[in-house]
C-alpha cells in the first residue's frame, strides 16, 4: 500500500523576539500522518488561529520547508525540490485553493488568464483553443464554463463562483492533491454549501484527495472522512471525523466543539449561557 | 401595530429607540466617464425597540454595511441619503438625523455607541489603553479625573477584566481582551444605544463566545437596545430577539429569531438557516444557485426572484411590500410560509 | 479615451491648468522645427533688442531671436530630460520589482549596491566625467551617465511596495498557475507600481533638467547647442543683468518654471487616474 502523501515527524520552528534572541516557537510540533494513494479522502486539519494550521499547508504546498521530519509526496521529499522542472512536475499534482478568492485573483488582471496559465504550463496548451478547451473542461466540472468567466475580472463575480473558478485552476493539470485552507470563510452563506458539496463531487468523481484545512467543526464533520485537531502547533486528537467530532475526548476538542454555535436560538442562547457562566465562576 | 407583536421578554417601555421610514441611501458615482449609481438601501422601514437586540443578517453587498452608516448618520460622498428619515428617541430627548445633524454630533458615545470588527481602528496602537477611554468617553461623563478612572475600572471589573489592563498597549493583549476592550469602551457611558458591526468575526471560535455573552450581558444589565450585524446565521440564533434579513439593499423577512428559525416565511431566509451544517448531521445541504445581484443594476420585480426556487411570473414584475407575516414578523415575499425548512 | 480626457479636463482643475501650460511649451517644440534660421547661428539678427513687436522676446547680445532660441533650447532641454527619465524608469522598474519578488540574499546585495550607487555625489562624478571626456561629452551620454545615476532613490520606493506585493495571495496564487516570475512582475505586480513610476517620472523629469541646467549654467556641457542652461551660461558670460539686457535671463527662467508647474500640475492629477485604488473604483469593486 503506498501513500500519496505521508508527513513524518514533521516540525517547523519560526524565531521569535528580536536580531540577537534564540528564541523560536514551534508552529508545527512533530505531526505525523498518511493519505492513501488508492483511497481518495478529504482529510480535515482543524484549528484555531495559532494552531499551526496554515504553516501545515505552507509545508505540504513545499513554500516552507520543516526544521525536522520530511514530507513526502508520492516518493518524492517535498523539501528537497530544487531546481524548476522538479518544482513544476510537483505542482502539477498538487495544487492549492485560497482562503479569500478576492485576494487569490489580482483585481486588475482577468480572471481567466490564470487558468489560461496553468493550461499552458501543466498541459502544454500552447494555442488558444486548446488552452480554452481544457479551461472549459474545468469550469464544467465546477458547474461553471468559460462563456462566463471569459475577460471578466475579480469583483464582477461572486465570492462562490471566484472560488469555484479557483478550483477548477487547480484542476486542470488533474492533480492528485488539492490543498484548500479554510476555502469557504470568505464565501457568503447562500453559496458556502455549493464550495463544500464540490470538493465532495472532486473526492467521488476525480478520486481527488482534498486536504482540508478549516476552523469550522461543523463543515469539517459534513465532508470530511478524517480529522485531526491542532492546538499550537501539536496534533491532540485524530481519527474518523464523524467518531472524533461525535465523541471527542481531549478537553481542547470538547471545548472546541461546545463553542460550535448550534443553528436554534433556544440551544444557542444557552450555550452561551453555560460558557459565560463557566467563566464566571 | 409594533407594540402587538410577540416578543419573548416582557416589554418594560413600550417605545421605539430608533424609527426609520423608507430610507433610500444611494452611492452615486460619476468618475472620468463612468455614472455609477449603487442603490445600497433602497426603502427601508424599521424599528429598534428600548431594551433588545435587533440583528440585521445579510450576504456581502446586501447593503447591510451602509444601512448602519446611515443609522449612524456617518454617511459620506459619494453616498447620499436620497429619501427618507432616522430618528432616535432618548428618552424623551428626540434626534431626527438627516434634519439635525449637529444634535447627533452631542448625542454620540453618550446616548449612541459602536463596536467594531477590527479593534485596532478604535485603540490607537502606541498609546496605552487608558488614553482611548480619555480620548472618547471623559468628555461625555461630566467626571473629574479621579471619579472617571474610578468609574471606568469599576466598569472593567463588572466586565470580568483586569483594571490593569488601562496601563496595557493594544498590541500585549490578545485579540479576544482587545475585543473586550472596546466593548467597555463602547459601554463606559451607558449608552441606550449600540451598533455592533460584526464584532466577532474576526475572532476564534471560542473567543467568539465569550464575546457575544459579555455583548448579552452588558446590554441586560444596561438594558440598551443593541442593533447587530453580521453574516453569520448562528450568531445571530445565539444573541439576537428580533432578526431582520437584507437582500441587495431591501428587507426580504423581519421576525422574532425563535419564530423566524422555527418557521421562516421568505424562501431567502428558509434557504439560509437550513443551509447550516451542524455537527451529527451529514444530510446534503443544498446551496442557492446564481449569484447575488449587483447593487448597481438589481433585478427587478423582488430582487430574489432569479434565485428563488418558487418564483412565479409576478415575482419578476411588482416588487412586493413588507406586509405582517404569519410569525408576527414582517415579510415582502408574495409567496410567504410556502417553503418550510427541512 | 476620449471621455477621460474629457472628464480630466472637466473635473480636474489642475489637469486643464497644468495641459495647458505643458501646450505652451509643446507649442515651443513643435515651432523650433520651423525656425527661419540655424539656432547655432549667430548675428542673424539685430542684437540687443527689447521684446516688441517685431522680437516678440527680444534678441540678444549674439544676435540671436530670443523667441527661436527658447524654442529650439526647450526642444533640447526636454528631449535630455525624457531619454534620462525614460532610461533611467526602466532600470528602477527593473531593480526595484525584481528585488522585491525574489529577496532573500539576491534582494540584500541588489539593494547594497543600490544604495552605495544611491550615496555617490552626482554632480561631482559628472563633473569628472566632463574633464575626462572632453570633446566627446555628447549630450547623449551625458544623458545616459544622468540616468545610470537618477534610479536608486526609486528603485527603492519600487522594491517596497513590491515586498507588499510579494505577500499578497495573488501572488502565490499566479506561481501555482505556473506563471514564470517575468509575468508575475510585469503582468501582476507592474500595475501597482505605476502610480509611483509616474510620480517619480516627474520628479526625475525635474531632477534631469536641473541637472542639465546646472551643468549649463557652469558651461561644462556643449555651449553652442541651445538649451536652457545654455541660454542663462551665455547670458552671464556677455553679463547681461548689468548690461540691462534683463529678458536674456528672464525668458530662460520663466520657461522653467512654466515647465516644471505645468509637469507637476499634470503628474498630481493623472496620478489620481492611473492609481489601482481610485482604477477599481471606477471599474465597480
Amino acid at each position: 500500500m503506498s501513500h500519496l502523501l505521508e508527513l513524518d515527524h514533521v516540525t517547523k520552528r519560526y524565531p521569535v523576539g528580536g536580531l540577537f534572541s534564540r528564541q523560536s516557537i514551534k508552529a508545527v510540533d512533530d505531526v505525523s500522518f498518511a493519505l492513501d494513494a488508492d483511497r481518495p479522502e478529504i482529510f480535515a486539519i482543524v484549528g484555531e488561529s495559532g494552531s499551526g494550521k496554515s504553516t501545515m499547508a505552507k509545508m505540504i504546498l513545499g513554500n516552507e520547508v520543516p526544521d525536522g521530519g520530511r514530507l513526502v509526496f508520492d516518493g518524492l521529499d517535498i523539501g528537497t525540490i530544487r531546481s524548476r522542472e522538479q518544482r513544476e512536475a510537483f505542482m502539477a499534482k498538487v495544487q492549492p485553493v485560497f482562503q479569500n478568492p478576492f485576494e487569490a485573483f489580482n483585481p486588475l488582471t482577468p480572471v481567466d488568464a490564470y487558468l489560461f496559465a496553468t493550461a499552458h504550463r501543466f498541459c502544454g496548451a500552447n494555442d488558444q483553443s486548446h488552452k480554452e478547451r481544457l479551461t472549459d473542461e474545468a469550469l464544467q466540472r465546477v458547474g461553471l464554463s468559460l462563456a462566463e468567466i471569459k475577460g471578466r475580472f475579480s469583483h464582477e463575480l461572486s465570492g462562490g463562483q471566484l472560488q469555484r473558478v479557483a478550483v477548477a485552476r487547480a484542476l486542470i493539470p488533474s492533480p492528485k492533491l488539492i490543498v484548500a485552507d479554510e476555502p469557504v470563510s470568505m464565501v457568503d452563506a447562500s453559496l458556502r454549501m455549493s464550495i463544500v458539496n464540490l470538493f465532495r463531487a472532486l473526492r467521488d468523481e476525480l478520486k481527488v484527495s482534498i486536504i482540508y484545512i478549516t476552523h469550522d467543526l461543523a463543515t469539517a464533520y459534513y465532508i470530511s472522512d478524517r480529522v485531526i485537531i491542532m492546538q499550537k502547533g501539536v496534533v491532540i486528537e485524530s481519527g474518523d471525523a464523524r467518531t472524533v467530532l461525535d465523541n471527542p475526548t481531549h478537553p481542547y476538542s470538547i471545548a472546541l466543539k461546545n463553542a460550535v454555535l448550534p443553528p436554534d436560538p433556544k440551544a444557542a442562547a444557552a450555550a452561551i449561557r453555560l460558557r459565560s457562566a463557566a467563566a464566571a465562576r | 401595530m409594533t407594540a402587538a407583536m410577540t416578543t419573548e421578554r416582557p416589554v418594560t417601555q413600550a417605545a421605539d429607540v430608533l424609527t426609520i421610514r423608507d430610507l433610500k441611501a444611494y452611492y452615486i458615482n460619476d468618475l472620468f466617464g463612468v455614472r455609477r449609481e449603487v442603490r445600497a438601501v433602497d426603502g427601508i422601514s424599521l424599528t429598534v425597540r428600548r431594551n433588545e437586540i435587533y440583528g440585521i443578517a445579510g450576504e456581502s453587498s446586501s447593503g447591510k454595511t451602509s444601512l448602519i452608516k446611515t443609522i449612524a448618520g456617518a454617511i459620506r460622498p459619494p453616498m447620499r441619503v436620497v429619501d427618507g428619515s432616522v430618528s432616535f428617541d432618548f428618552g424623551g430627548k428626540h434626534i431626527d438625523v438627516y434634519a439635525e445633524p449637529g444634535k447627533m454630533k452631542a448625542a454620540r458615545w453618550q446616548n449612541l455607541s459602536y463596536i467594531m470588527q477590527g479593534s485596532m481602528s478604535v485603540l490607537n496602537p502606541v498609546r496605552r489603553i487608558k488614553h482611548a477611554f480619555n480620548n472618547f468617553a471623559f468628555r461625555h461623563m461630566g467626571l473629574d479625573r479621579a471619579a472617571f478612572r474610578a468609574r471606568v475600572e469599576s466598569h472593567l471589573q463588572k466586565l470580568g477584566l483586569d483594571p490593569n489592563v488601562l496601563e496595557a498597549f493594544p498590541h500585549q493583549l490578545s485579540g479576544g481582551m482587545r475585543q473586550r476592550v472596546t466593548i467597555a469602551l463602547a459601554t463606559v457611558c451607558e449608552p441606550e444605544f449600540i451598533i455592533a458591526d460584526e464584532p466577532t468575526t474576526a475572532l476564534d471560535v471560542l473567543v467568539q463566545q465569550d464575546v457575544l455573552g459579555l455583548i448579552k450581558e452588558v446590554q441586560e444589565r444596561l438594558g440598551s437596545s443593541v442593533v447587530f450585524v453580521t453574516h453569520d446565521m448562528s450568531v445571530h440564533a445565539a444573541i439576537t430577539d428580533r432578526l431582520a434579513i437584507m437582500y441587495a439593499g431591501r428587507l426580504a423577512e423581519e421576525a422574532p429569531t425563535q419564530a423566524m428559525f422555527d418557521t421562516p416565511q421568505h424562501p431567502y431566509t428558509a434557504h439560509l438557516i437550513a443551509s447550516l451544517p451542524r455537527i451529527g448531521d451529514i444530510s446534503t445541504r443544498k446551496s442557492l444557485g446564481g449569484k447575488p445581484p449587483s447593487l448597481a443594476n438589481p433585478p427587478s420585480g423582488c430582487r430574489f426572484h432569479p434565485r428563488c426556487p418558487i418564483a412565479i411570473d409576478r415575482c419578476s414584475k411588482e416588487v412586493p411590500d413588507m406586509l405582517p407575516s404569519a410569525i408576527g414578523g414582517r415579510v415582502a415575499c408574495f409567496r410567504a410560509g410556502e417553503v418550510a425548512v427541512k | 479615451m476620449f471621455k477621460v480626457l474629457r472628464d480630466l479636463l472637466r473635473y480636474n482643475r489642475e489637469f486643464l491648468f497644468g495641459t495647458l501650460l505643458i501646450l505652451i511649451i509643446l507649442g515651443l517644440v513643435v515651432a523650433s522645427f520651423f525656425a527661419p534660421y540655424d539656432e547655432m547661428m549667430t548675428y542673424a539678427v539685430i542684437p540687443d533688442m527689447p521684446p516688441g513687436p517685431e522680437y516678440w522676446l527680444g534678441t540678444n547680445s549674439r544676435g540671436q531671436d530670443m523667441f527661436w532660441q527658447l524654442a529650439a533650447s526647450m526642444r533640447n532641454t526636454l528631449m535630455f530630460g525624457l531619454v534620462v527619465a525614460i532610461i533611467s524608469r526602466i532600470i528602477a522598474i527593473v531593480v526595484g520589482l525584481v528585488s522585491g519578488y525574489v529577496g532573500g540574499k539576491t534582494d540584500q546585495i541588489i539593494m547594497a549596491f543600490n544604495d552605495t550607487l544611491g550615496a555617490l555625489p552626482n554632480i561631482p562624478i559628472l563633473l569628472l566625467l566632463v574633464f575626462v571626456m572632453r570633446d566627446q561629452m555628447t549630450w547623449g551620454v551625458l544623458a545616459l551617465t544622468a540616468a545610470l545615476l537618477g534610479w536608486t532613490h526609486d528603485s527603492r520606493l519600487i522594491r517596497s511596495a513590491a515586498l507588499s506585493l510579494r505577500t499578497r495571495e495573488f501572488t502565490r496564487h499566479a506561481a501555482f498557475s505556473g506563471m514564470r516570475t517575468g509575468q508575475v512582475l510585469f503582468r501582476e505586480h507592474l500595475p501597482y507600481v505605476m502610480p509611483i513610476v509616474f510620480f517619480t517620472t516627474m520628479n526625475n523629469l525635474i531632477w534631469a533638467i536641473g541637472l542639465e541646467v546646472t551643468l549649463s549654467i557652469l558651461g561644462f556641457s556643449d555651449i553652442n547647442r541651445p538649451t536652457i542652461g545654455g541660454m542663462i551660461y551665455w547670458a552671464n558670460a556677455h553679463s547681461a543683468m548689468v548690461a540691462g539686457i534683463w529678458w536674456w535671463i528672464a525668458v530662460p527662467m520663466l520657461a522653467v518654471v512654466i515647465l516644471f508647474l505645468g509637469l507637476f500640475l499634470l503628474a498630481m492629477s493623472v496620478n489620481e487616474y492611473i492609481d489601482p485604488r481610485s482604477r477599481l473604483a471606477r471599474m465597480g469593486a
